[in-house]
């Protein structure tokens, strides 16, 4: 690699960093010049956290040195960071939810400023880069987007020459996504440089003048995004050949699954959704995909098919069985299946190692012998059946369900779900932070068993996700729910205005 | 019975006393807390402040050097309890119920030879003119310095937490310490800092109790202070104007039941000296009934233990 190329603003040369035996950093080298997007891509697991809390100060390498700004560069703390120019937004907000968005850009400041001098810059800040955000509202309140404005002004305000980003649009919805990138491109025009780190390959065409690839804990390459296709680019990434899913082939029409109707259901908080006026079926060999803004209602909706809420004003009907009043378990007695979005405390148990996560949700008692013992043979065999059927990165079925990234965790939980073979699917939001690969593979795993005769409904943000393997979408704005229509039959532009007149 | 033989400026004035070793120890507890650490030793560190202020009082013959020997023990005995919790990562809950047992076994032992013993004279400081005002003045400003000290503690408490980028970097290690951490604080020693404060005000809060209230050593003096202490936390919603208010409902209760025993009331006297328990069991339940605004107060990871992600 050269050592000095034009522009440079930063450097990192032979980065190493072990955790245990595993090597998360091996070698890396990179360059970011000034004024430019550098992309930084890669699979979950592949290094790009890592070697940017190294940059960020948070974790120091075991070898390897970095320059900035042509001078030597080793931060012991976000601290050393932010005061020589790095600054960081982080994918999973590190924002306080009590506090207020003031109160929490202060705590991120190293020095303490007059109130209304900070007031008045942070408003210019705001202006300046259409970064709107109500200051004096409680971060508790805002939406994934808001919050991460409110984390891009206390970067900002530091007025970083480096600011990284990571994974930013991972919640992000399309609108959103847009007017972030329009920030990005003018603080990139100003002279800000901007290390992008995500596995979304269409974005980073969009928006990144250079991608370096990590594969592995190496780097693969630099390439630049503007010469190759997304999918020239992420089969780079995941070091061979992608494909896409193909949506089942809905046979079986007569046979409905699931009707629901909702005529109006209060949320349980003040900071919830009411669902208004839902009406939806679902069919043998079928998928629902029910788009939307997050916040609009998906969550209440997952409560009332999951049956952790139950609400008189709900008709749910299952292969001709009412069952609005019956519990989770009893769902699952009967051959329903869940994934809620939320992986750690949800859908899963921190606490306990995927043997009793296999367990915990085994409604048929597959894994139980006489007398209530458990079967423990038959367990191992199907959690090892998942682990490898859906690649989650794990030292072994006994690894704590908390010590899995979310990906892998994502990738668990929706195998398990499948495993057990459910005659209706309700899933939310199945490729949440999962790499473009282990993403092809969930819903390629969703399609198979709609195949053999399942009904899935598939609450997602991500449009593209829909679109590719739904056979009806519908699209849930402020807690209604469109007419689910035939996915070929819809045009983009149409998405736009039903979800458009709800994002502002 | 004649409740004209209650002298009620007399009685504000002695339930502000009664209340002030609550609202010394319920202050730091309340500064511990917002740091994300429940230290459940708040009595152990109550009693061994109230046996070291009082021995160093006696043999020192000042009651302020005493109350400063007071706020030492009760430190360095909370350095004990950060150690196991912060540094060994041990569980919030169990080392604080360990920490009160332990502080009052040992006070015992160091207590024996005083039992008895009478203590120095803390002087009250009238502050001029005020404390002429008829009825006013002989309730507030007639009192002793370390009343005057929980005062203004209340407020420059509040004003630390509300005001001040300190209190807040406190609230924010208290609300999320990964988040904290990962923007570069010290949680460990943040927490550290808040636990030997803690450690110190509920110190003063015992020596106030040997000192100035009863004024002399008996073993298990402080009777469950520490416990209502951490109660007021709760029935304040972390709110240090709140816990004062809590502290003097509580204090004035334990005066007036005292007062009703004394002029013969019909009422049993065991009934009476449950009356301040009853209260607060009584508070709590309101406050935890009332979803929206009495729990907001609670720090995110309040009782969590720390661990650095590497």
């Amino acid at each position: 690699m050269n050592n000095k190329i034009e522009n440079t603003l930063f450097q990192c040369r032979a980065i190493n960093k072990e955790f245990g035996n595993v090597r998360a950093n091996n070698d890396i080298s990179i360059n970011v010049r000034t004024s430019q997007i550098h992309a930084l891509l890669g699979e979950n697991g592949a290094g790009k956290s890592t070697l940017v809390k190294i940059i960020y100060g948070l974790l120091q390498p075991d070898t390897g040195s970095m320059t900035f700004s042509d001078k030597e560069y080793s931060p012991k703390s976000p601290k050393d960071a932010r005061a020589l120019g790095v600054g960081m937004v982080f994918q999973h907000f590190s924002l306080f939810e009590p506090l207020t968005a003031f109160e929490n850009i202060v705590v991120g400041l190293d020095k303490e400023l007059g109130e209304k001098e900070l007031h008045a810059s942070v408003i210019t800040l705001s202006e300046s880069y259409g970064l709107e955000v109500n200051l004096s509202s409680f971060i508790g309140d805002l939406s994934a987007g808001e919050r991460q404005r409110v984390e891009i002004i206390r970067a900002l305000i530091q007025k970083p020459k480096l600011l990284i980003m990571d994974e930013p649009t991972s919640v992000l919805t399309p609108f959103e996504c847009e007017s972030l990138f329009k920030t990005l491109k003018k603080l990139a025009s100003e002279g800000t440089s901007i290390l992008y780190i995500s596995h979304k390959l269409k974005e980073i065409a969009d928006l990144c003048d250079t991608a370096s690839v990590l594969r592995k804990g190496a780097i693969v390459g630099e390439y630049d995004p503007k010469k190759m296709t997304p999918r020239e680019l992420g089969e780079i990434m995941v070091g061979q050949s992608l494909f896409e899913p193909k949506r089942p082939v809905a046979t079986n029409k007569s046979n409905k699954v699931l009707s629901v109707k909702i005529n109006e259901v209060k949320p349980d908080t003040q900071f919830g959704v009411t669902l208004k006026n839902i009406d939806l079926a679902v069919y043998q060999s079928e998928i629902l995909g029910i788009g939307g803004v997050a916040g609009n209602g998906q969550e209440e909706l997952m409560q009332i098919l999951t049956g952790e809420k139950k609400d008189r004003n709900v008709s749910i009907k299952y292969m001709d069985n009412d069952i609005e009043m019956l519990n989770p378990r009893e769902r699952r007695e009967i051959g329903l299946a869940f994934a809620p979005e939320e992986r750690l405390g949800h859908a899963a148990v921190g606490n306990l190692n995927l043997l009793d996560n296999s367990l915990i949700t085994d409604p048929k008692k597959r894994f139980q012998k006489k007398m209530g013992f458990i079967d423990f043979g038959e367990l191992n065999a199907y959690t090892n059946e998942i682990i490898e059927k859906f690649n989650v990165k794990t030292t072994g079925v006994s690894a704590l369900a908390s010590s899995l990234s979310g990906g892998n965790l994502q990738k668990f939980v929706v195998g398990r779900e499948i495993g057990q073979k459910p005659s209706l699917f309700i899933v939310n939001q199945p490729t949440w932070g999962v790499d473009a690969l282990s993403a092809a593979n969930i819903r390629q795993a969703i399609v198979d068993i709609a195949n053999t005769g399942a009904a899935i409904i598939l609450i997602s943000q991500d449009l593209d996700e829909i679109l590719e393997i739904s056979n009806k979408v519908a699209f849930l704005t402020n807690g209604n729910l469109s007419i689910p229509t035939n996915t070929m039959d819809i045009k983009t532009d149409e998405i736009g205005a039903i979800m458009g007149g709800i994002s502002d | 019975m004649d409740l004209s033989e209650i002298n009620f400026a007399v009685l504000v004035a002695s339930l502000i006393v009664a209340s002030t070793p609550l609202v010394l120890a319920a202050l730091g507890e309340l500064i511990v807390e917002k740091s994300g650490v429940l230290n459940l030793g708040v009595e152990g560190m109550m009693i061994i402040g109230a046996v070291t202020g009082f021995i160093v009082g006696v043999e020192t013959g000042s009651a302020y050097i005493g109350m400063m020997a007071a706020a030492m023990a009760g430190a360095l005995l909370s350095l004990l309890f950060a150690f196991i919790i912060l540094i060994m990562q041990a569980n919030q809950v169990a080392s604080g119920l360990a920490l009160t047992i332990f502080g009052l076994g040992i006070a015992a032992l160091m207590g024996h030879p005083y039992t008895g013993v009478k203590s120095p004279q803390i002087s009250t400081i009238s502050i001029p003119f005020i404390s002429e005002i008829p009825v006013l003045g002989t309730m507030f400003f007639q009192h002793d310095l370390i009343v005057y000290l929980s005062l203004i503690s209340v407020l420059v408490i509040w004003y630390f937490l509300n005001r001040m980028r300190a209190g807040l970097i406190l609230r924010s290690v208290g609300e999320d310490h990964d988040v904290a951490h990962s923007l570069g604080y010290r949680v460990v020693t943040i927490r550290f800092l808040a636990i030997t404060f803690g450690g110190a005000m509920a110190g003063v809060g015992g020596g106030y109790l040997s000192l100035v209230r009863v004024p002399q050593w008996t073993e298990g003096m402080t009777a469950g202070a520490g416990w209502i202490a951490l109660a007021l936390v709760v029935f304040s919603g972390w709110r240090p104007f709140r816990l004062l208010i809590g502290a003097y409902i509580f204090g004035g209760i334990t005066i007036l039941q005292l007062n009703l025993q004394a002029i013969g009331v019909n009422i049993n006297i065991a009934l009476l000296s449950m009356a301040p328990y009853l209260a607060t069991i009584l508070a709590l339940v309101v406050i935890s009934m009332s979803r929206f605004r009495g729990n907001r107060g609670a720090p995110g990871c309040l009782g969590r233990s720390f661990v650095k992600i590497t």
